[in-house]
């Protein structure tokens, strides 16, 4: 069974550059500019990882992982953070909302897919 | 990575619509705006700026955006005040980070200091708050650093027994870990457990234990001593902890990075028992995995034991010593499964509401619709009323037809348009900046910026309109004082506006300004030769003086408006693209100036005209009306020219059988001549023998197969299956002044003789 992975951003380019890393690893990749995009895809389908950048217009990404983690259909689906900031408040914020770990961009595609297969199942 | 430069291009394009957001949040700041939301907009776009330069290694762009980034952030969170002078500092900040933009765009290289004093100010702003996360991201960009480390590729034990992972394919290719480091193995002792939290953020002791058995040899005991009675167990708490031992040639990092997410989530301690030469072979402890799901806790048997059972792939993969060979063999068809998966995936994708297709393929589709549209108008006029007595349906398909082609026509050209927002956005500053400079107060209401027109329209327009927009400025709009005095308001106003009027966009820019100086216009025209200064011409004749070529009323060229270009360059401008300008002014209330231009320049409305047995087709924009000659209206003037007197004015004769050299084919001719206004804003007459009508046209272009054709500016077909050229008005006329200058220096009189017979001709 492909792993479906949603990727929340509002920049193009990393929607592109994330979807095509993460398609030419094998997963089956669905996209939304921002969090509440994001969640009306989630009411739509089943996701097994998320993967959500942080600044991002209409709801960015801590409301975002807020509203994942208090629906129980995917209160235990890893959320990847995305984020440039290495400063750790950031992560911290991230974390407190839920998330379940972080990527730093700019990121590898090597790297973006040995932290995708750490925390999925 | 190849597709580097298909993202970049992406990335430019997305950093020019971050850029205008910026400047227009920028603006508003300066305009005294004070919403956070208006600071977080802001933020976001030099922070996605950023993001996406950090990709593609543009370091100066990437140092310069973050502490740009780090002042706004600290600006939001109120730890930086908003003065005057810090929102002028940001301003700056924003050009320099366009400059940076374009110089990555471009692969110039800037000065390593440009902008260093914004910098510097920047810096100062932020206080000691930009240095250190600068400091910290310079690192992120290095490749040797710890974040580096962090995230060091993970092995995936394929024979897992669990899903198989989608990207598990090359998971398996790689040698046993322990082969890895070549170093001595060493024992580490690892207490691990997890806190509630832990699990709430979907991370799952499991996982890291799968992880941890990656690099090396794992054994492992379970703690279930915490877990109450069922009665009292909570789904969602962790009850268990562990202890491993693993035996691991990496070193005490690795398996920190094994914990990266949870450390702060778990009770941990890793410390190294021994050096060893020997894996330990595991001893009466339980294995791994078993335990599991217990870590999310439904209490299974062996959980109840006391003791985790041993899960059997994990158990065969300790006893053989975490030999990862055995994932080599389901790789064939494992890689057969990720193709397919991939090819799904794609199917299947994304929901995202807007897509960006590369222009070249819009432009192959807006081709082959205007294919079609021609395709259809021969069809169209095949069918005769015989045709629609015997086949009534068939006929009536093709009138569907035909309303589809144009329907499919519209929506094409309208995948072209975009609003015209993307140029208006750009003159809020131009007029801030502007009224600073010379002092006068000016304000610019802009409407209907989502009006949309054709790309490539768009990017012609924001060199006129920036002119149209400083001549209003500099001479439209007066000085505070002299507007108090003639009982306006101090601050003057311009209205920038754009709408859709049939199919054409109106642009118009009124200001409240003084109007256009008649009497001064005037002299002025009269002194460059422009007019006679005994002519007697209209207001608005004398209005759109303003449009000749070379005239400029500034009488002290200031530093705003007195370019070298003047307003002629705008109709020019204006008139390449197939629109046209013209003002209307009323002396002491103001000026409006009106462009209208095509929706799109795929397309044109022309007039088919026939010379000899030639079709062209005149672009209507560029024509006056048509007339009829009398006798008598038309007279050589000295030098080898035809003139037609109309009310009054003379206006030079262009004879088109003779431009192109089409031999008369001995048909009627009605002698027409099309008043034409050429780039400039001169009049030509254009002789022809006849107007087959007005159409609409799909301009072919010529210049991928030919030179450029002086006169002409493109073809067409029209709905005979005829083709028919494009005339450049402007062009044809130079044409005319090179043969007559010819024809004027080798045989004037025999030349003038011939000409003056075949005017007759026409004439008859």
């Amino acid at each position: 069974m492909t792993m479906r992975i949603l990727t929340v951003d509002d920049s193009q380019t990393m929607r592109d550059m994330l979807a095509m890393t993460l398609q030419g690893a094998g997963y089956d990749v669905v996209q939304a500019e921002n969090g509440q995009e994001g969640l009306d895809v989630l009411k739509g389908a089943e996701v097994d990882l998320i993967i959500t950048d942080l600044n991002m217009p209409v709801m960015d990404g801590f409301d975002f992982i807020e509203h994942v983690r208090s629906d129980t259909q995917h209160n235990a689906t890893p959320i990847l953070i995305l984020t440039t900031e290495s400063a750790g408040e950031k992560k911290e914020r991230g974390r407190a909302a839920g998330a379940t770990g972080w990527i730093v961009k700019p990121f590898e595609p090597e790297k973006l897919l040995g932290v995708i297969r750490k925390v999925s199942p | 990575m190849d597709d580097l430069e298909q993202f970049k291009q992406t990335y430019f394009q997305e950093c020019e619509e971050l850029l205008g957001d910026l400047e227009s949040q920028l603006m508003a700041l300066e305009d005294g705006e004070r919403d956070v939301d208006v600071l977080h907009a802001a933020f976001r776009a030099i922070h996605s700026i950023k993001g996406g330069a950090g990709a593609f290694g543009f370091d100066q762009l990437v140092s310069f955006a973050h502490t740009f980034e780090t002042v706004l952030d600290l600006m939001r969170e109120e730890k930086v005040e908003l003065t005057e002078d810090n929102v002028l500092t940001s301003v700056r900040a924003g050009d320099i980070l366009a400059d940076l933009v374009n110089a990555a765009q471009s692969g110039d290289q800037l000065p390593a200091d440009h902008g260093a004093d914004v910098l510097q100010a920047l810096t100062v702003i932020a206080g000691g708050d930009a240095a250190a996360p600068a400091a910290e991201d310079g690192g992120e960009e290095d490749d040797g650093d710890l974040e580096d480390l962090d995230f060091t590729p993970v092995r995936i034990d394929l024979e897992d027994g669990a899903e198989p992972s989608a990207a598990g394919g090359d998971a398996g290719s790689e040698s046993a870990p322990l082969d890895l480091d070549g170093g001595a193995p060493a024992v580490y002792r690892i207490a691990f457990r997890p806190r509630t939290e832990m699990l709430q953020r979907a991370n799952e002791p499991l996982l890291l234990i799968r992880e941890l058995k990656e690099l090396g040899t794992l054994t492992a005991t379970v703690d279930v001593s915490d877990l109450p009675a069922l009665p009292a167990l909570q789904h969602d708490a962790a009850y268990f902890s562990w202890t491993f031992e693993l035996v691991t040639t990496h070193d005490l990092m690795a398996i920190e990075d094994v914990f990266e997410f949870v450390t702060d989530d778990c009770d941990l301690s890793i410390e190294m028992v021994e050096e060893t030469s020997m894996p330990e072979a595991p001893d009466e402890t339980a294995e791994v995995a078993a335990a599991d799901d217990a870590g999310t806790a439904e209490p299974q048997g062996a959980a109840a034991d006391g003791q985790a059972g041993p899960d059997k792939a994990d158990g065969a993969a300790a006893a053989d010593g975490g030999e990862a060979a055995k994932a080599d063999a389901p790789k064939p068809s494992e890689a057969k499964a990720a193709k397919k998966d991939k090819a799904k995936s794609q199917s299947a994708a994304p929901a995202v509401s807007a897509i960006r297709v590369d222009l070249d393929k819009v432009d192959r589709l807006v081709n082959m619709v205007g294919e079609l549209v021609i395709t259809q108008a021969m069809i169209s006029q095949q069918s005769d009323q015989v045709l629609a007595d015997r086949y009534p349906d068939l006929v009536r398909g093709l009138e569907q037809l035909f309303q589809h082609t144009r329907g499919l026509q519209d929506s094409v050209m309208a995948i072209r348009a975009q609003p015209v927002k993307s140029v208006f956005s750009r003159m809020p500053r131009l007029v801030r900046e502007l009224s600073m400079q010379i002092g006068k107060k000016i304000r610019l209401e802009m409407s209907g910026e989502s009006t949309e027109i054709d790309k490539t329209v768009i990017e012609q327009l924001n060199d006129p309109l920036t002119h149209m927009i400083r001549n209003a400025c500099d001479h439209g709009i007066e000085d505070p004082d002299k507007r108090v005095a003639a009982g306006k308001q101090a601050e003057g106003t311009i209205l920038l506006s754009a709408e859709q009027r049939g199919g054409r966009i109106v642009i118009q820019i009124i200001d409240d300004g003084q109007g256009v100086n008649r009497e001064r216009v005037f002299a002025k025209a009269v002194e460059k030769g422009l007019v006679a200064a005994d002519a007697n011409l209209t207001d608005e004749e004398i209005d759109n003086l303003i449009f000749s070529p070379g005239f400029s009323t500034a009488e002290t060229v200031s530093n705003i408006s007195g370019r070298g270009v003047g307003m002629d360059v705008v109709r020019q401008n204006i008139q390449k693209l197939g629109g046209r300008v013209s003002v209307r002014s009323e002396p002491g209330k103001g000026s409006n100036i009106i462009l209208t231009l095509p929706l799109t320049l795929a397309v044109l409305d022309g007039m088919i005209v026939r010379v000899g047995g030639e079709s062209y087709v005149i672009p209507l924009t560029n024509v006056i009306e048509s007339l009829s000659p009398q006798d008598g209206d038309i007279s050589l003037v000295a030098g080898g020219g035809d003139v037609i007197s109309i009310r009054g004015e003379y206006i030079e004769l262009i004879y088109l059988n003779q431009v192109f050299s089409i031999e008369s084919n001995g048909t009627q001719s009605n002698g027409l001549v099309v008043l034409v206004e050429v780039e400039g804003g001169g009049k030509v007459g254009l002789v022809v023998d006849e107007i087959l009508g007005q159409q609409q046209v799909v301009i072919k272009s010529l210049e991928e197969n030919f030179d450029p054709i002086p006169g002409i500016g493109g073809a067409t077909i029209l709905g005979d299956g005829n083709v028919a050229l494009i005339l450049d008005v402007t062009g044809v006329r130079s044409l005319q002044v090179q043969a007559s200058a010819a024809s004027a220096a080798s045989a004037a009189s025999a030349a003038a003789k011939t000409e003056t017979i075949e005017i007759e001709e026409c004439v008859a």
